[in-house]
């Protein structure tokens, strides 16, 4: 242990701990720019320098290990002095347009201008003389005038999900952060995972928002204006509006949108349910096809639902797109089925229902405009709005949130299961299929207490798990006392691990779960800012807490589960399933 | 045009398939192309296997990686403080006067571009200039005009 | 006029013994014992920051690892400095030797030159010089390899760390300090980076001992210094002299007479007024000697027709091009003090905005990220110390 001063309180550290660490310990709040939990140190902004006795320098807090008989001092006048300063240099090459922007009210710099106020510009405005070029891509929109170079995008983009979409480029006053030769999202090697939005402390990155588009759709009264919510929405919602990460508004939710004037509010839920029963027949069909027909069939077989994942496997391992599930996701079933069976049983012309989802992601945004996804013969999302751009929306109406009595969602598509609530957790894809595949082979209940498959939950990048079939139905007696090797990954750079093995061909598994986002959809780059481990895990209790509190917690015993196949689809993996609910992917450039 | 792809092969052979060779086949490729374009910036992100942006960024660090194409012959004049105080000024002057450009340009027929560049190390000759790495220094604007005239000669035989 | 300037002569001495005689003679001797000698000689480093070279290789001696490097940084980009240049030239195998005792004391297999791109044209000789300095290395059982890292046009990679991101294929940004590249440098292993005038020097140490070379200097500094003397000079120049001279005494030799002011250590150096040229001595400062201004070798004169605004700006404008740009006190800053000379010189801000932009280039010296942004506000200071009525008016 190590044991210095801060601010003449005495501290006691293991070694390796930063002095921001130490000081956070004994409650002292060392400002913070480029400095996230979940990156490594930059050591860039220099806004936590702090004094040292006997140092002539002020020190990065964040990139300086505590070290014994230090005597520190935080908020120094030699401190504050030089704090104010660089806060004053970021503002003068920082577009100031905080009513202007998206992020107003929410910003890192906003809220450092606030402490370090001072009440007249004190340097030459920089930021006027720099390009005014926005990118609005599809689904990310990228202002260069109000990023203060801090690269937590680029550690982001590098750190957590592997892709090095971004860069620092050139040097000096010229330096910048950009895609490759200054190109838009939309053209680039780029997920859309929205990362990199999620960790702007700023409003540089931030989504391309849409709900201008959708205020204009609820009250034109020719359209028929329907919603759905993700999963990991109703348990991050509740954050902007001042609730503890982790507390579930499911119900305030489904009021809110009501009042919004949305026609019909339903649940991307029922879609995660129908997922599983089209995905859980294609993995016993794949399996069949291989121990039983000798087929050549691409195994692992591995989840489809994130479409950040899926534009880097597109990417990254075009080669290995068979391995992916033809399901679409949730999102794009739902649409899919918006527009045919929902429209069929309400009794209304397709063409005038605008069908909008409300996702805790931004690369939803791009799938949803993807050409391929127009299977009911329209658009089959017209706009995917993210957790954040919700919250603005209710804002706007006027509406608090906390206030609202709980409501259930419209039906038809509006029920769910447990099973389809934990979709929004990383593991809850594998969880929820496993809880049914077990059951379809051997008639029985997974083997889990309480049906919970504790392996494959948590924030462990790769997680491993094995089940073993035993006592089969006579029709999968061919996967009598297998055991089959599953693993779920979250963080497109952990995915990378996975993807190599089976590009080697090594892969020990047969079913995999990919997240582009760290913790799943909950950590997804669409949900409420800040997001870390801390807040990530809360997210994911209250996901799992909901599920425990379903009456139903199987997809398979989803009532209008049951009902969809009844009157509309007929069978899994039907004709009908295979037009509205799978689907095809594209081999992209890697570079 | 020399096969490129061959040549990026080559330089990936000569120096080897790991970051730490990014800026030796960079430079390579500046030496046969006099600039890095967008494509070659590619094969060298896939060659290496490292993303476009990494390359753009890296590269775009170094003034002596030019993105944007030059001319055969690169001069850059000496602007730092030694050198501005012995005459850089007439040294650009008359260069500009010879070749009908601006500093940053290129001339028509591609075959001189005009930089300017931080201290190249020969304070104690200043004026100094590179053309294409070889130094030229003590300039004058009689000594550049013949520079030039000879560069210009070369050319033609 | 009578030479005050003691010149010295170890670095470009013509002795007999062949450099590779010496580097075989100093092999034999234990690394413990080299390090102690270094510690002895009280040589420091040559590029400007002066860190004790016997420690420095301790250090890395020490430290654990499967490899080692050794680095020798020929990125000679300070404004005013070309004597690395010389030593490439003429006494490459004395660099070469010392890069091989660094690599016998530390356990190093493998090092490399960082040649900076503006010296592209030294390559090949040099390169032929490592062809047969290898030949050495095996004549004398020395398991030692050594490649040129060629630059590509970046001031900042001149600092250790920046060199090792530049030399690994990354943007040339300077990293965070600890950890050091004692213990984690080139690719994260231990390495010692040091200046090309340093290898010579302890290259030289080995050959005079230490007490010989301690013998060199004045005023309590030891050894002697390669000078680039430019400027307004009559005979601008490489000189090699004993540590620890006024800036007087250069400026009689060097001067041309009308010298109004020195700029010591190039443009991240000091501006020394003709009123403090006696004051101001060359070497490293102990404690709290003001007095002492250190180098890397960069002597700069100027005389009564220089412009000391236009000199400043010419500074700015150097280093708002050069600095790598990742901090934000070097980054902004640098912009922001050229533009506020500008401005105050066309009258778009008043005189007192200096002591705004004073204030920013102090606060830059002592939160910047590497001593780029740190030493700006050496020469800014320091000029607008002296010649404030040039700055304003």
């Amino acid at each position: 242990m190590i044991t210095l001063k801060i601010n003449n309180t005495q501290v006691e550290v293991p070694e390796g701990t930063t002095i921001l660490e130490a000081a956070k310990k004994i409650g002292v709040e060392i400002p913070t720019l480029c400095h996230h939990e979940d990156l490594c140190v930059a050591g860039n902004c220099r806004v936590c320098v702090v004094e040292i006795k006997g140092r002539p320098r002020l020190e990065a807090s964040c990139a300086t290990p505590a070290e014994n008989g230090m005597e520190v001092f935080t908020h120094s006048a030699k401190v504050r002095n030089a704090r104010n300063v660089i806060t004053q240099l970021l503002l003068s090459e920082h577009a100031e347009e905080c009513t202007l922007c998206y992020k107003n009210g929410n910003c890192e710099l906003q809220n450092l201008a606030e402490e370090y106020y001072h009440d007249d510009e004190m340097f030459i405005d920089l930021a006027h003389e720099r390009e005014h070029r926005i990118d609005k891509s599809t689904a990310l929109r990228y202002d260069p005038s109000k990023c203060i170079r801090c690269q937590r995008c680029v550690r982001t983009c590098a750190e957590i999900q592997g892709v090095n979409a971004l860069s620092a480029a050139f040097k000096g006053k010229d330096m910048m952060i950009t895609t490759f030769m200054e190109k838009t999202f939309g053209e680039v090697v780029c997920t859309n995972c929205g990362q990199c939005v999620v960790h702007c402390p700023t409003g540089a990155l931030t989504e391309r928002t849409y709900y201008d588009e959708i205020w204009e759709a609820i009250e034109d009264p020719d359209k028929h204006v329907v919603v759905n919510t993700a999963p990991s929405v109703r348990v991050a919602l509740g954050e902007p509006f001042g609730l503890e990460p982790g507390t579930i508004v499911t119900g305030q939710m489904a009021a809110a949108l009501r009042r919004l004037g949305f026609d019909s509010v339903l649940d991307t839920d029922f879609a995660a349910d129908l997922t599983i029963i089209e995905e859980g027949n294609e993995f016993i069909q794949r399996l069949k096809k291989k121990f039983v027909d000798g087929e050549e069939v691409a195994l692992p077989m591995i989840t489809s639902c994130s479409p950040g994942w899926v534009k880097f496997i597109e990417h990254m391992y075009p080669d290995l797109l068979d391995h992916l599930s033809t399901c679409k996701s949730p999102q794009q079933m739902f649409g899919a089925l918006a527009k045919t069976y929902y429209a069929e049983k309400k009794g209304i012309d397709p063409a005038k229902i605008v069908s909008v989802s409300i996702m805790p992601c931004t690369a939803k945004k791009f799938e949803a405009n993807r050409p391929e996804m127009k299977s009911s013969g329209y658009q089959d999302i017209d706009a995917g709005l993210t957790t954040r751009e919700l919250a603005k929306m209710i804002k706007q109406a006027g509406i608090d949130l906390t206030k609202l009595p709980e409501e259930d969602f419209d039906s038809i598509m509006g029920e769910s299961s447990g099973a389809g609530v934990i979709f929004g957790a990383t593991g809850g894809v594998m969880e929820a299929a496993l809880r049914t595949v077990y059951e379809i082979i051997t008639g029985r209940e997974v083997p889990f207490r309480h049906l919970d498959i504790q392996p494959v939950r948590g924030l462990d990048g790769v997680k491993e798990a094995t089940i073993k079939f035993e006592n089969c139905k006579s029709e999968y007696s061919f996967l009598e006392g297998a055991e089959v090797k599953v693993a779920v990954a979250h963080g497109l750079r952990n995915a990378r691990k996975i993807m190599d093995q089976i590009k080697e061909g090594k892969s020990p598994y047969l079913f995999v779960e990919i997240m582009a986002c760290p913790g799943g959809c909950i950590g997804g780059g669409g949900q409420p800012i800040p997001t870390n481990d801390e807040i990530r895990m809360k997210r994911i209790e209250a996901i799992y807490r909901e599920d425990a509190g379903k009456p139903i917690r199987k997809s398979h015993e989803n009532p209008e589960i049951k009902q969809v196949y009844e009157e509309f689809l007929k069978k899994p993996l039907g004709e009908k399933s295979h037009k509205l609910l799978h689907t095809h992917y594209t081999k992209r450039n890697r570079y | 045009m020399p096969d490129t792809t061959k040549l990026i092969e080559n330089l990936v052979e000569k120096y080897g398939k790991k970051r730490e060779s990014l800026l030796p086949i960079l430079k390579g490729i500046i030496e046969e192309e006099r600039y890095l374009s967008e494509e070659r910036m590619l094969e060298v992100a896939k060659a290496l296997d490292i993303s476009g942006a990494e390359v753009y960024g890296t590269a775009s660090f170094y003034s002596f990686i030019d993105l944007k194409p030059r001319g055969k012959h690169i001069i850059r004049v000496c602007k730092t403080i030694v050198c501005d105080m012995k005459g850089k000024n007439e040294v650009i002057k008359t260069i500009k006067d010879c070749l009908g450009i601006d500093v940053g340009e290129t001339t028509t027929d591609g075959m001189f571009t005009l930089l300017q560049t931080n201290c190249i190390g020969q304070c104690d000759h200043a004026p100094a200039m590179l053309i294409d790495g070889e130094v030229y220094n003590e300039l004058n604007a009689e000594k550049v005009r013949n520079i030039i005239k000879e560069y210009k000669l070369n050319r033609q035989n | 006029m009578a030479s005050q300037v003691k010149r010295a002569e170890i670095i470009f001495a013509p002795y007999s013994e062949y450099p590779y005689k010496i580097l075989g003679e100093a092999l034999k001797k234990s690394p413990d014992e080299i390090i102690e000698a270094l510690i002895q000689s009280g040589l420091r480093g040559r590029g400007g920051a002066g860190f004790p070279t016997g420690l420095k290789w301790k250090f890395a001696k020490e430290a654990q690892g499967d490899e080692k490097y050794v680095v020798c940084n020929a990125d000679e980009g300070e404004p005013g400095t070309f004597k690395d240049r010389d030593i490439l030239v003429k006494v490459p195998r004395k660099m070469l030797s010392g890069m091989g005792i660094c690599a016998h004391v530390i356990g190093a297999k493998k090092g490399f030159i960082y040649l900076r791109a503006e010296y592209d044209y030294l390559k090949e000789a040099l390169q032929k010089e490592i062809d047969f300095f290898h030949q050495h290395c095996e004549k004398y059982g020395l398991d030692f390899h050594v490649e040129i890292k060629s630059g590509a046009g970046a001031y900042v990679v001149g600092e250790e760390t920046a060199l090792l991101n530049s030399a690994e294929g990354k943007r040339g940004e300077p990293r965070n300090k600890p950890p050091f590249p004692v213990t984690e440098g080139y690719l994260n292993k231990p390495t010692v980076v040091n200046n090309v005038e340093t290898f010579v020097n302890a290259m030289m140490v080995c050959r005079i001992g230490a007490e010989e070379f301690a013998k060199y200097g004045m005023r309590g500094q030891k050894g002697s210094k390669l000078f680039s003397i430019a400027g307004d000079t009559t005979k601008p120049g490489v000189y090699e002299l004993e540590l620890g001279l006024t800036v007087e005494e250069l400026v009689n030799e060097f001067g041309d007479g009308n010298t109004k002011a020195v700029q010591v250590g190039g443009v991240s150096g000091f501006c020394v007024p003709r009123a403090k040229f006696k004051d101001k001595t060359i070497g490293f400062p102990g404690k709290d000697d003001v007095n002492y201004i250190p180098t890397g070798g960069s002597i700069m004169l100027f005389n009564h027709t220089r412009s000391m605004y236009h000199v400043l700006e010419n500074y700015l404008e150097f280093f708002e091009e050069e600095s790598c740009g990742q901090c934000t006190p070097c980054r902004v800053g640098t912009q922001q003090l050229l533009k506020g000379i500008k401005a105050i010189k066309k009258g778009e801000k008043d005189p007192e905005y200096l002591d705004t932009l004073y204030k920013l280039a102090e606060t830059m010296k002592v939160t910047s990220k590497c001593g780029l942004g740190q030493s700006v506000a050496n020469s800014f200071c320091s000029i607008v110390d002296e010649f404030k009525e040039e700055i304003i008016y």
